[in-house]
């Protein structure tokens, strides 16, 4: 059976703005696809360029840093 | 640990002073020893006695040993002595029996307490109103009628329908639900109350877009006769809930009838055009408001407190937690009907009232909580325990928690996995302690809600099972995965794998951390000298702490100058030339007029500040900040204001009142319009204070003149709760209220000097002219700019400019930023014995970090590791100037450079850690390898 693509985007969300942001989307019931994995930093500044490039070069299909 | 409680108990009598009280109390039998009780609910399970559930309003069922709903507090059982079968027959006992603690006691006599108190807090509550009463509306007679909190259950997952909507008639789901506004209240028949309840409207709205969500496609109608949505971001969610379908009708149904079979109801009422209507609906919900709660007239008599005539505790529009008897004081719904956002305030108030009463004691009593010593897990491998929350509903009904749970069991290093109905409850806390102590977990994954509210609580329980705190990571399924996701279950489960995963996966690689304590500046900066700043620094100082206010005028009192009084009449002048007095004169309060706050910097419990004082600085150390910087009264742009010289604004009118009383006793007709520059696009909040204050003054104005003819010009009266009195005592002088849209406003146009109101009247459809002498525009309040404070301490502002608190209805004094607290119109519009109280509170949430000496720090900090070579690339990023370069002697013997970090000013953002090339500086918490762990753990799904 052939499986539809369902992509993959990494999220680095602050935790005071936009992990906060998406806990109210939650609470809202704001419906949205459920393919966003996210990872919460305590800045968006915190998040290392190398995180960002290992998760591309190994075959995320997107990464959103939030702050 | 300094909470004692004492339930099930009646106070029989008070006797003494402030700060030396003894107060009696009856205790009533629980018939369970809740030192021996451990909840685990055998008794309930094997007791053969059902009776209605008074938690559920009678809708579902409970037995006669019970606890009252799940979270209770103690969470203890209790024999129903009513319901019990040996009680009423003499046999049974089956608790008694199966209790494997044998805490079943039926000789429990109850006791006689007797308590030495200093102050004494009344928060009884309210009852709902009973709506039996009304028989129109059939509740009682019609299955499909029920009241607005038996609807709350029947939405709630812990509810008898675990949260799926069903009507009560026939069980099934209502595509078609009523609501009925004012029941109960606003009544003036004498078979209900005259007041307004405050909170019925927002309710029913909210109602309205959760059923929305149960039930998608429902059609939901809302019959009101005024909708009040007068808090915060209120108008903004009523308007949201018009945008979203959920349809609004003004009218006061008059009859409720059965439908067909006795099925669904028929509501009756006359629209707005004078026609009478009916239309069917699955269900109707009756929206009763809220009366003084049973008992209120006894235990006022018994301590000794005025109620006012509706049983409410009488209090002063100058202080509304003080109640007549000095020491003893009063909150929440018990003093008059409000929203939770109100009662939470009140509470600190009241609590910071006590506490002033009791400051040459403060903290003679008072007990540490204590932890057992914590474990050293540094030789253990990790052994994780996951406990997956189901949410009620909330999380269960999206994703499948089994097999999730299943998933979970397959993860390395994890030997335990639990799926718990409400894993923050009290009895699951204990459990996860006690299989942390069982099993030798030594990290906790809790799969459930958001890190943001519930981690302290997980880190908590941690500490008490003798682990780190920081041993516990929260993978979020519920905000962003079942609410997110309510139509992909299957999806949403796949996720919360891959969360569980990430958790688990940075869990392993977690370590304990240690909190650094810092000594606190005891002392206060209070921004505005109005009535809340003056409140704030005068109660800081009352509690014996140092307290700087800063006054951009030269005059302290601020807008309190420009009114009369408060809607309960006092004068307001010489309350405020009081105030200003002890504030003044007060040794430890030092007061700088023509000040400025020019700069801020540090953190809670020490920061430094900048004060500009008539061109010089000075600077000032204070441990916590209260921000009253007050508002102002909008100056109209519309309505011919500053064209005309009789359009006037509200806080004019005053002036008038209070200076040419005889000039407006002379003049003919006055028309007042309410809502200018208030609950428009642009401006989408209601200013709150403008319903009552015209409503104040078209009284005035009768009492002047009773004949002369007075108009209000309204979109919703808004005088909410007590002030609804004033609105009938309005209308039964003569004024005359005319309702308007904001599609179709009043038009105000000037002919040979004399001004000429139109408006449209919604009974006739026709357009009414008025030609009054003065026209009164109740123009709304504006926040101050707040963009300088919210640059200096960091604080968040809303979309009007108004200073954000840090959750809406929990913690409505603090602010965004720790130890920074708001108070007065800098946060929202409001009347003079709110923004006391809220001042009071902010005082009181303020003393919690003023009343120690240092205070504990987050563990979250930046720390130099040993590859650091002192290149510096992180100091010049760090924008809390917490980094800096320091020479040291290496072990080679010779100098090198390193980076120190200043764990106090250090917010732990990373910013460092990410600049850095060689792992030479990492955050705790949130170090490169847990991050990597996270990413791996995702890549592995792919």
């Amino acid at each position: 059976m052939e499986e539809t693509f369902e992509p993959v985007v990494l999220g680095f969300l602050c935790n005071w703005c936009a992990y906060a942001g998406a806990d109210l989307a939650g609470v809202s019931r704001l419906q949205y696809p459920p393919n966003l994995r996210v990872i919460r930093v305590n800045c968006s500044g915190m998040v290392h360029p190398e995180l960002v490039v290992k998760a591309l070069s190994r075959g995320v299909d997107g990464v959103l840093v939030m702050g | 640990m300094n909470i004692e409680l004492h339930t099930l108990s009646t106070v029989t009598g008070i006797q003494g002073h402030p700060g030396n009280f003894t107060v009696t109390l009856r205790q009533a039998p629980r018939y369970v020893d809740p030192d021996k009780c451990i909840a685990c609910g055998l008794c309930a399970e094997k007791c053969p006695k059902k009776v209605p559930d008074d938690y559920n309003l009678g809708v579902g069922k409970r037995r006669a040993i019970y606890i009252y709903y799940s979270q209770t507090v103690p969470l203890k059982y209790a024999i129903d002595p009513e319901a019990c079968l040996y009680f009423l027959k003499g046999k049974c006992k089956a608790c008694e029996k199966f209790c494997p603690t044998g805490a079943i006691n039926f000789a429990d006599p109850g006791e006689e307490l007797s308590l030495k108190v200093g102050a004494l807090i009344l928060a009884p509550g309210y009852r709902p109103f009973d709506p039996r009463v009304l028989a129109p509306y059939g509740y009682g007679r019609i299955p499909d009628v029920v009241t607005g909190l038996e609807y709350e259950r029947l939405l709630s997952a812990g509810g008898p329908f675990q949260g799926h909507l069903i009507r009560p008639s026939d069980h099934q789901e209502p595509h078609k639900v009523a609501w009925i506004q004012c029941v109960g209240s606003r009544s003036q028949d004498g078979r209900g109350n005259p007041y307004c309840s405050t909170v019925c409207c927002m309710y029913a709205v909210k109602q309205a877009l959760v059923t929305a969500d149960h039930v998608p496609g429902a059609e939901t109608v809302i019959f009101y006769m005024d909708l009040r949505a007068h808090n915060k971001e209120f108008e903004r969610y009523y308007v949201n809930a018009q945008a979203k379908g959920v349809r609004f009708v003004r009218a006061r149904p008059h009859s409720i009838l059965p439908g067909p079979l006795s099925r669904g109801v028929v509501v009756e009422y006359v629209a707005e055009d004078g026609r009478t209507r009916q239309e069917d609906f699955d269900l109707a919900v009756l929206s009763v408001g809220l009366e003084a709660q049973d008992g209120a007239l006894e235990l006022a008599t018994t301590v000794g407190v005025d109620l006012n005539p509706f049983r409410f505790v009488e209090t002063t529009g100058f202080n509304p937690v003080a109640t007549s008897r000095p020491g003893i004081y009063v909150c929440g719904a018990a003093e008059s009907p409000k929203s939770i956002p109100r009662a939470v305030m009140d509470a600190s108030a009241a609590a910071g009232e006590a506490a002033r009463t009791l400051v040459m004691a403060r903290g003679t009593l008072t007990r540490e909580k204590t932890y057992p010593p914590e474990r050293d897990v540094s030789k253990e491998e990790p052994r994780i325990g996951v406990f997956i929350c189901s949410c009620g509903i909330n999380i269960a009904g999206v994703i499948d928690v089994q097999e999730l749970a299943d998933y979970a069991r397959t993860l390395p290093r994890v030997v335990l996995v639990e799926n718990n109905l409400f894993t923050c409850s009290t009895d699951t806390q204990d459990l996860i302690a006690a299989r942390i102590r069982e099993l030798n977990l030594n990290r906790i994954v809790i799969a459930a809600c958001t890190p943001r509210t519930h981690e302290a609580l997980f880190q908590d329980t941690l500490r008490e099972a003798g682990l780190n705190p920081y041993l516990v990571e929260m993978a979020n399924i519920r905000n962003q995965g079942s609410w997110v996701h309510q139509h992909n279950p299957a999806y949403a489960t796949r996720k919360a794998k891959d969360q569980v995963r990430m958790a688990v996966a940075k869990a392993a690689l977690d370590y304990p951390l240690a909190r650094a304590a810092v000594p606190v500046v005891q002392q206060a900066l209070v921004v505005g000298g109005g009535v809340a700043g003056l409140t704030a620094a005068l109660e800081l100082a009352e509690q014996g702490y140092a307290v700087t206010l800063v006054e951009k005028g030269d005059k302290l009192g601020g807008n309190a100058w420009l009114l009369n009084r408060t809607w309960k009449g006092e004068e307001v002048r010489p309350f405020l030339t009081g105030l200003i007095a002890q504030v003044e004169n007060h040794p430890k309060i030092q007061v700088l007029k023509q000040a400025e706050l020019k700069s801020v910097s540090g953190s809670v419990g020490n920061f430094t500040g900048e004060i500009s004082v008539a061109g010089e600085s000075r600077r000032v150390s204070f441990g916590v900040a209260v921000l009253a910087i007050g508002g102002q009264e909008y100056k109209p742009e519309e309505y011919l204001y500053g064209e005309h010289p009789r359009v006037l604004t509200a806080l004019e009118l005053d002036a008038l009142l209070r200076e040419k009383p005889a000039d407006l006793k002379a003049a003919g007709p006055v028309v007042f319009i309410q809502c200018v520059g208030s609950r428009e696009p642009g401006r989408m909040y209601c200013s709150r204070t403008c319903c009552t204050h015209s409503v104040e003054n078209a009284i005035r104005l009768k009492e002047l003149d009773p004949e002369k003819p007075v108009y209000i010009l309204y979109r919703d009266l808004r005088t909410y709760g007590l002030r609804e009195n004033l609105s009938t005592k309005a209308r039964e002088l003569g004024v005359i209220f005319i309702p308007y849209t904001l599609e179709n406003k009043p038009r105000v146009t000037e002919s040979a000097g004399r001004l000429e109101v139109t408006v449209t009247d919604p009974i006739l459809g026709l357009p009414v002219r008025l030609s009054p002498d003065y026209l009164v525009l109740a123009s709304g309040i504006r926040p101050h700019d707040t963009s300088g404070l919210v640059e200096l301490f960091k604080c968040g502002v809303n979309e009007d400019g108004f200073l954000t608190e840090a959750h809406p209805k929990l913690r409505p004094v603090d602010s965004t930023v720790d130890g920074v607290f708001l108070a007065g119109l800098c946060h929202y519009p409001k009347p003079l014995e709110e923004a006391v109280s809220q001042a009071k509170a902010a005082v009181t949430r303020a003393g919690i970090i003023l009343a120690k000496s240092a205070m504990e720090l987050d563990a979250i900090k930046s720390e130099v590791t040993a590859h650091c070579d002192g290149c510096g690339l992180c100091v010049d990023v760090c924008p809390y100037l917490a980094l800096k370069l320091e020479d040291y002697q290496g072990d080679d013997g010779r100098r090198h450079r390193r980076v120190v970090s200043d764990k106090a000013l250090c917010k732990g953002c990373g910013l460092c850690e990410a600049t850095c090339p060689k792992e030479g500086i990492t955050v705790h918490g949130f170090t490169l390898p847990q991050l990597e762990a996270q990413v791996e753990a995702v890549l592995e799904a792919l």
